[in-house]
């Protein structure tokens, strides 16, 4: 039976007077909002840590180990770390937590990553939160004003984004060192570091403006065939982009908790040789 | 009842499938203001199902390859019974017709080398068809659209109106041809969305409507294959030739029963796929023909080798003729051979690499994935025949595609009859599509220019509205004035989809890929019973997007086609292509010159007339059969072939004149 | 499985107003929500009024809302529901409706014809055409699209926003301009049509926020954001944002002597 006519919901979008008269918003039925929720909360999280850590100042050097929240170092605030990624760039003036200068640069790489802006533009302002699921907003402008059009500038983080990865590359050779800074040994932080820059690696080569440099930009893939090649790998990489996207953020918070927790002495680095 | 629109265009297509397309795009190109008319969306047109590729003699993949190849081809693959000039146009012309939809942006497969791609199909000596993956009609049909749109644009910017000189009504049903005397006035519509009833005048119109396959059961074909083409030629007094050649196509799906009949393309077989029965037997090495015996391999390891060496092996038997496959599929399904759900086993899964399968078919694997939960590259499709095309049709003149006895009548693709014969080979309908549209196309424009546009009569046009809107007022009788019908047939009133099922049934069973005498008698008895309660197919709710109106209508187009085929097929009493006799399982060489030709008696040259139901009776006279002596073929052409296969198809006069 | 009766709500109405109507219908096995719609016409509601041609997910017409999410009916298979619960069937909820399942799609042609067309290479009669296999593919996938529109259905730019649909032409039309933009031939170029510039300042390219949900509903899996919008955006920049570009493209803009 007929639940009988609805008179029209006078309202935008989906409630405009000339679409079928529906009065719920929408008709899904799966748990569609776990979605949004989850990567709400995974962000949250993920901000409030490393907040804490960025401006906590303490904590982030346990020989051969340097956070990477911390590296490279550039202010003369740092902690002494031989051999380590710090340089007096900035000198005395810079009072507070020297990680603040560099995480500019992998925050904004992120933070207008083509992944998570759909993440945060679904999780935290729910446009949309799910598909054919309204946006509870009045207007909508996307990316085609200030500030959101500075999102167009995605390149250049990932150009920034580079030397910080090599820099964290480096610090990843100094792991596999003992306290003494001697080369060739190995504990559970030199593993953890290992992973964590494969993953910051793949996540920034599979970073949809570097598909479109290495390759993507063509037109005639035939007449590059090295620049195709690049680019079907970097394509490859790139349909795992939302994964290595959690795993890096995930690896580079583990990296750095697990300085934390060696520099502050709840733990001893197991070495393994 | 209020006036009905009239629009005054010089050339009207009706059917937006690839004839249709390219028939507006050749007659806007050469000056004539177009209409087409669909009945579903701009874009959606049942081409899109077109799988396999474009057969033309491009020669890319293999350097042998020329027109004659491909006439000759056709000719064998049709048996002989093809219009020869039009089966000659078609090869001729065809390569043109392929390389021009490039530069309107279609992206077919490429060559190693940068050239259009072709692959293998049943019939064709070597590898011919221009394709995109499994897709090709949709790439087709799209290149068409998007230079439809493109001329639009350019009309834009020289009038300012996207429509002024080429225009789609979408989602409208034409229901009658307009005539003046002996000349096409125009055409009578109504708009599916509300129901409205229009007129387009024009002086010459082009029917590309496509086939009939909604008579029957198990079909390949989509709502809108009602033969509506046929119809209306035939209700504005032209004949439809060789209605009885109806291509099974050996290969659709059979289970689960709501896809039952879905296409599965032959690239299948092209690209390696082999027939199975439940013995796990390549059966058809043992159902070769006589006249195909040379060119088939007699062992599957020629049959294999053939896919790397086409050039000192012989063909796979799996790539014969449509209508041989389908036969030994039915024969072997009959023998107790068949796969558990009445088909046989086609397989990929065992002939090439999982991924292979995915790159070259993929949207079979995506169909038999979503669709019957079967992973192609890891077991077996089991198939069986559907029904696909129908060779009969229209009877045009070859060079201008010009319907014979309607001035001003065109005729392109399916809904037209001759070139395919008695059986058309894979990848000659695009082809036919594209070279025949064109040719309608140019010549209805260039009749428009010639000749002046005649007045359409009001009480055609009333006759027309009146026998649109009966479905209405079915049953009721005298209640019938309101909406403007006049009295309907007595009796209680009938539901369309009830009867549209048994007029499938009927065809199915009694009409269908295996024909006898007394089966098709039987379905000629209930075919007019069913013409009877028609009469009576009554429709609840208003006209606005009302599906069982709609259905109502198209129910006169269906009957009528019906009874033309089964009608031709009881008269050609030999088996050939599309039409197997089980009384008369021999091909007749003295019935290869002959042509039959389905016409309306007492006909309605004037628009709908006073049936025996009264006025605006949907299914006025009867239908009568033709005898006519085809052309003999061109001695150059016939000079293609050897004397011993010649032997085998002409009648000794032919032969020796 | 044998058959069994199930529960369904269509939407049934025109522009003036309707309401979800309650059937209970057989269903069958291996059945999809297209032939369980044909069965309510067949027996219980004759004009019910739905689009539909081939039945296999290959032309794109029988695109609607089932269960609030954008999907052909001909490939939604009835398995896929629990068998007590109620399958709520309605038209598209972006575009204009007409009658009952039926919406009025035009939107979309018109977005159509806004988009410049093929521009052939000069001087490249029929036939001379050359390209590559791997200059092609990237626009063959987009041009795998059946134009069901249920990219531009669940688009939340134009669901949400009437007002955007002047300046909007979707994430269809968009990949068109992709498609045109990679196809290699294309010479837009060289009759002056800058497609990247135009992506973003006549078609709204800068109103997709890559949230993903045309990707997540194409029926025909085309990566329309990761391998059409996204690559666009970045050709955008390159034409727009790009100072190195911009730069390189005045240095070898030179006159050549």
């Amino acid at each position: 039976m007929a639940t009988g006519t609805e008179p029209h919901p006078q309202r935008g979008g989906v409630h405009n007077p000339t679409r079928a008269a529906i009065t719920a918003r929408h008709l899904r039925t799966d748990r569609w909002w776990l979605a949004p929720a989850a990567t709400a909360a995974g962000l949250l999280a993920f901000v409030v840590y490393s907040t804490w850590r960025a401006f906590a100042d303490t904590d982030y050097y346990a020989a051969p180990y340097v956070s990477p929240f911390y590296s490279p170092c550039l202010a003369e605030n740092c902690r002494s770390m031989p051999h380590g990624p710090n340089a007096d760039l900035f000198g005395s003036w810079w009072g507070i937590s020297p990680a603040v200068i560099v995480l500019i640069f992998p925050l904004g790489f992120r933070l207008t990553c083509y992944y998570y802006r759909k993440a945060y533009y679904r999780g935290f302002w729910a446009s949309p939160p799910a598909c054919a699921v309204p946006e509870p907003h009045r207007r909508y402008t996307g990316e085609t004003r200030f500030p959101l059009i500075l999102q167009n500038i995605h390149r250049y983080f990932f150009y920034a984004a580079l030397p910080v990865a090599g820099v964290l590359t480096y610090d990843t050779v100094l792991a596999f060192r003992d306290e003494d800074h001697a080369f060739g040994h190995m504990g559970l932080g030199s593993l953890v570091f290992l992973v964590n820059i494969v993953l910051i690696w793949a996540y920034t080569l599979s970073c949809h403006s570097c598909r479109h440099i290495v390759g993507g930009k063509l037109r005639h893939f035939s007449r590059h065939p090295v620049r195709y090649r690049m680019w079907r790998v970097v394509g490859r990489l790139n349909a795992r982009h939302m994964l290595l996207a959690w795993a890096s953020l995930l690896s580079v918070a583990l990296a750095d908790f697990y300085v934390y927790l060696v520099a502050s002495g709840v733990f001893d680095d197991p070495r393994f040789f | 009842m209020t006036a009905v629109e009239r629009q005054e265009w010089d050339v009207v297509v009706v059917g937006a499938g690839g004839a249709g397309l390219r028939a507006a795009i050749e007659a806007r190109e050469r000056g004539a203001r177009t209409a087409v008319i669909c009945k579903s969306l701009f874009g959606k047109a049942h081409t899109v199902m077109a799988e396999g590729g474009i057969a033309a003699a491009m020669a890319n993949a293999n350097e042998h390859d020329t027109w004659q190849v491909h006439f000759r081809d056709t000719l064998r693959g049709g048996k002989f019974l093809n219009q020869w000039r039009m089966a000659e146009l078609h090869a001729r012309e065809a390569p043109d017709r392929v390389w021009e939809l490039e530069t309107w942006g279609a992206l077919f497969d490429r060559t190693e080398d940068g050239r259009i791609s072709q692959r293998n199909f049943g019939g064709h000596e070597y590898p011919r068809l221009a394709h995109v993956g499994d897709r090709t009609g949709l790439e087709l049909i799209r290149t068409l659209q998007q230079r439809i749109v493109a001329l639009q644009q350019q009309d834009h910017r020289e009038t300012g109106d996207h429509e002024s000189r080429l225009k789609v009504f979408q989602e409208c049903t034409v229901t009658r041809i307009l005539k003046n005397g002996d000349r096409v006035s125009g055409v009578f519509a109504y708009e599916r969305e509300s129901g409205r009833f229009f007129v387009l005048q024009a002086p010459a119109v082009v029917l590309a409507t496509g086939g009939i396959g909604k008579s029957f059961q198990v079909t390949s074909n989509s709502w809108e294959y009602t033969g509506d083409g046929h119809a209306l030629a035939l209700l504005a007094g032209a004949s439809l030739l060789n209605m009885e050649f109806v291509q099974f196509h050996p290969t659709g799906m059979v289970w689960p029963p709501s896809v039952k009949g879905i296409l599965v393309t032959e690239s299948v077989r092209g690209d390696g796929g082999v027939l199975r029965n439940s013995d796990g037997r390549r059966f058809m090495f043992d159902y070769v023909p006589d006249v195909f015996r040379e060119k088939y391999a007699e062992s599957e390891e020629e049959a294999d080798r053939w896919y790397e060496d086409p050039d000192r092996n012989r063909r796979p038997p799996e790539l014969l003729p449509r209508d041989e496959v389908a036969r030994a599929i039915n024969a072997e399904v009959k023998a107790g051979r068949g796969s558990p759900h009445g088909g046989v086993f086609l397989d990929v899964s065992t002939r090439m690499p999982a991924e292979v399968v995915k790159r070259r078919l993929p949207s079979m694997y995506h169909q038999f994935k979503e669709l019957a939960d079967v992973d192609i590259t890891a077991e077996a499709m089991e198939v069986g025949p559907t029904c696909h095309y129908v060779m009969g049709g229209v009877a045009v003149d070859s060079d201008t595609a010009a319907a014979h006895g309607v001035a001003g009548l065109f005729a392109a693709g399916e809904v037209a009859g001759g070139m395919h014969g008695s059986n058309r080979l894979g990848g000659n309908s695009l082809s036919d599509l594209l070279v025949f549209g064109r040719r309608a196309g140019l010549h209805a424009a260039g009749y428009a220019a010639d000749h002046a546009r005649v007045p359409v009569e009001d009480a055609q046009v009333s006759a027309a509205s009146a026998e649109a809107l009966r479905p209405f007022s079915a049953g009721a009788g005298e209640t019938a004035g309101a909406t403007g019908a006049t009295a309907a047939e007595p009796g209680p009133p009938e539901n369309p989809y009830a009867l549209h099922r048994e007029l499938q049934q009927t065809m199915n069973d009694l009409v269908g890929i295996i024909r006898r005498e007394e089966e098709m008698m039987q379905a000629l008895h209930r075919l007019a019973a069913l013409r009877v309660r028609v009469r009576r197919a009554g429709v609840e709710g208003h006209r606005q997007f009302n599906p069982g109106w709609h259905l109502a209508l198209d129910l006169r187009n269906m009957l009528l086609v019906s009874e033309c085929v089964a009608r031709a097929a009881l008269e050609r009493t030999e088996s050939r292509g599309g039409h197997t006799r089980e009384d008369h399982p021999g091909m007749d060489r003295t019935w290869r010159a002959v042509n039959l030709l389905c016409r309306l008696t007492g006909r309605a040259d004037d628009g709908p007339v006073r049936g025996p139901a009264g006025d605006g009776d949907p299914l006025p006279g009867a239908i009568e059969l033709v005898r006519e002596t085809t052309d003999p073929i061109r001695p150059d052409l016939l000079a293609l072939f050897d004397k011993e296969e010649l032997v085998k198809y002409l009648a000794d006069e032919e032969l020796y004149e | 499985m044998s058959g069994y009766e199930a529960r369904f709500a269509v939407w049934r109405g025109d522009a003036d107003g309707g309401g979800l109507e309650d059937f209970r219908v057989e269903v069958h096995e291996g059945e999809v929500v297209l032939d369980v719609v044909h069965r309510l016409q067949a027996t219980q509601a004759p004009d019910l009024a739905v689009r539909w041609n081939c039945k296999a997910g290959k032309c794109g017409s029988c695109s609607a809302e089932i269960n609030g999410r954008p999907r052909l009916m001909c490939m939604t298979r009835m398995s896929v529901f629990d068998r007590e619960e109620t399958v709520t069937v309605t038209p598209l909820r972006a575009f204009p409706v007409v009658r009952d399942l039926v919406t009025d799609v035009g939107f979309n042609y018109r977005k159509a014809r806004e988009i410049p067309a093929f521009v052939p290479p000069a001087g490249l009669a029929p036939g001379e055409y050359r390209m590559m296999q791997r200059d092609v593919d990237r626009s063959q996938e987009f041009r795998k699209c059946i134009e069901c529109f249920l990219c531009q259905d669940t688009c939340h730019v134009v669901r949400d926003h009437e007002e955007n649909r002047t300046a909007f032409a979707g994430p269809r039309f968009l990949m068109r301009v992709a498609e045109l933009d990679m196809h290699p031939l294309d010479a837009a170029g060289e009759s002056g049509l800058d497609r990247r510039r135009t992506a973003q300042e006549e078609h709204g390219l800068g109103y997709c926020n890559i949230t993903k949900c045309c990707t997540e509903v194409c029926p025909e899996g085309i990566r329309i954001t990761d391998n059409a919008l996204v690559p666009l955006k970045e050709r955008a920049v390159d034409s727009k944002y790009d100072p190195l570009v911009w730069l390189g493209s005045r240095i070898r803009r030179r006159p050549s002597p």
